[in-house]
């Protein structure tokens, strides 16, 4: 297996410019929503709303704005699969489409998936979606098909500020570190590393820099695994068959002798 | 804020809902035809025979319903046999991977009990067929395990939806014993409803009836821990789908109950198993729509 790779998200350097949607779209041939007439939403400069089967690069917009609207700041923040060491839509796939790769990352095969959507439920960030087009769920494959000819994936190639930094998981975990103690000696004390460390699903091989809380980056705060519920839900149902088992047993046998 | 609410929908609608509530008609019938036949000791012969009629074809729209919600329903069989190699494709972890293997299995079973009562109501012929008859060992056997899989047809889509991370599904872990107690108090209401138009004993449906007043008493304690167990995220219930759940629970098990318990004959002997009925598919629906909408 070669090392595990991934993306290090520096959001502070982010400025929104969007050349990761159109090299992801690009170079993955995604294609146009709505016939490539898109409502503008209303929501500052964002347009592509979510990450979807056709959107796998995604640039957040949040405007924080005191009331008198004197004081203020814009968060840019490009979103993707964050690829976690434990993954949810890899557990629940009924079909093996979604594997693991000798990077680490996480990748759909479109050949296998047959469109049943537990992924997209089973994903803690609202990561996958159809594509209308294969009928397939999809998202993000970190570019496994540049990986294995040893390029960078189209985002971060395209990347004018370093926002999106990829590399080895060991050598960005150093990076952002580094870059963590220069914002915080610099006095951004709200800094902080969102799915760095092991806490977060084993881990995220596409991680962030953030300087708000994750709700606000429409993050979750604890994101876990869909197989946390599989014991107690099956125990429950197990107590629920063998309740009906019971009760028939009393209700079916008890009219015997009414029954002449 | 619950965590479940940074995800997105996956689009699980009404094909979806009819498979859950046809699914749960279908494994109830089943196990409780089984159910009668070990416990009545071959009276309500009717009332098995009938649920074992029902079973069947109900379980193979189930499979239709299934393949035709699938962005690509011509790959259906990828659930079972890994498309590359060619191998069984099962997954413990994955409640829809065994559940699709569940289905396939219940629905064998469902077909052998099924030519079973044909053979023996003499509408087919084949001498084969009386090894299936429920009192022979073959026929025992095929009873028995197709209800256990009846069980865990009946409860892993409750399951299913709480192996996610979505709103509502993923923040309770009932779901599961609450489909499965609709299960058995929606086909207890069927077969009562469809036994009573046949031949089945009048002692066969009163001993049905109440099996389906117990159920009910056990499905509103299922909701009821159901809602307590979602703690703060029930509040998005505060809206049309929490009047839809109590129109449910009053309409589906409170109003059917008291009707039983009052002893209404006459339309009443139809109209409280229909409603029944009625109410476990809104209470699918409420279910899947209500975590549908959030995002």
């Amino acid at each position: 297996m070669a090392e595990p790779m991934g993306f290090f998200t520096d959001t502070t350097v982010c400025i929104g410019c969007k050349a990761c949607e159109v090299a992801c779209k690009e170079w993955n041939q995604l294609p146009a929503a709505n016939g490539g007439i898109r409502p503008l939403s209303g929501d500052s400069y964002d347009n592509t709303r979510r990450l979807d089967g056709i959107h796998w690069r995604h640039v957040k917009f949040i405007e924080q704005f005191s009331a008198d609207r004197r004081q203020g700041r814009w968060l840019m923040m490009s979103d993707v699969c964050k690829h976690c060491v434990r993954a949810g839509c890899l557990e629940v796939c009924p079909t093996g489409a979604i594997v693991r790769t000798e990077f680490d990352t996480v990748v759909i095969q479109a050949d296998a998936c047959n469109g049943c959507r537990d992924c997209i439920g089973a994903c803690p960030f609202g990561v996958i979606d159809i594509n209308p087009v294969s009928g397939t769920a999809q998202k993000c494959t970190l570019c496994y098909d540049r990986l294995k000819v040893g390029l960078e994936p189209a985002c971060a190639k395209a990347c004018p500020t370093k926002s999106i930094n990829f590399g080895p998981i060991a050598d960005l975990k150093q990076m952002a570190r580094a870059r963590l103690g220069q914002l915080q000696h610099a006095g951004e004390g709200g800094a902080y590393l969102y799915g760095a460390d092991e806490a977060i699903l084993g881990g995220l091989n596409s991680f962030y820099l953030l300087v708000d809380t994750p709700e606000v980056y429409g993050l979750p705060p604890d994101p876990k695994l869909p197989s946390r519920n599989l014991k107690p839900s099956g125990f429950w149902s197990v107590l629920g068959a063998v309740t009906i088992a019971l009760a028939s047993m009393i209700s079916f046998r008890n009219r015997g002798s009414r029954d002449v | 804020m619950s965590s479940t609410f940074f995800t997105a929908s996956p689009h699980w609608r009404w094909l979806i809902v009819g498979y859950f509530f046809l699914g749960g008609l279908a494994a109830g019938s089943y196990f409780l035809a089984t159910l009668m036949d070990l416990f009545a000791r071959g009276r309500d012969r009717r009332l098995v025979d009938l649920g074992y009629l029902l079973a069947f074809p109900l379980v193979s729209v189930c499979g239709l319903l299934l393949t035709f919600d699938l962005g690509r329903p011509e790959r259906f069989w990828h659930m079972l046999i890994q498309s590359e190699t060619l191998r069984p494709m099962i997954k413990t972890y994955s409640p829809m991977s065994l559940g699709a293997w569940a289905l396939l299995l219940f629905g064998g079973c469902s077909f052998l009990s099924f030519l079973a009562v044909l053979a023996e109501r003499g509408w087919l012929s084949w001498p084969v067929l009386r090894r299936l008859s429920a009192a022979a060992p073959v026929g025992r056997l095929v009873t028995v395990v197709g209800m256990l899989l009846a069980f865990y047809v009946a409860g892993y889509t409750g399951v299913l939806l709480s192996v996610t991370n979505r709103p509502i599904w993923a923040d309770t872990t009932f779901l599961g014993l609450t489909f499965l107690i609709s299960a058995a108090s929606t086909s207890a209401a069927l077969l009562a409803l469809v036994g009573s138009r046949g031949e089945a004993s009048d002692a066969g449906i009163e001993a049905l009836t109440r099996f389906d007043a117990t159920m009910l008493i056990l499905e509103v304690l299922a909701i009821g821990a159901l809602v307590a167990s979602l703690g703060p995220v029930a509040a998005v219930w505060l809206n049309g789908w929490g009047v839809l759940l109590a129109v449910m629970v009053v309409g589906g098990i409170a109003l059917p109950l008291y009707m039983r318990l009052a002893g209404r004959g006459g339309s009443a002997r139809a109209l409280a198993p229909a409603l029944v009925i009625l109410g476990g598919l809104l209470f699918r629906a409420v279910i899947i729509f209500s975590s549908d909408r959030l995002s």
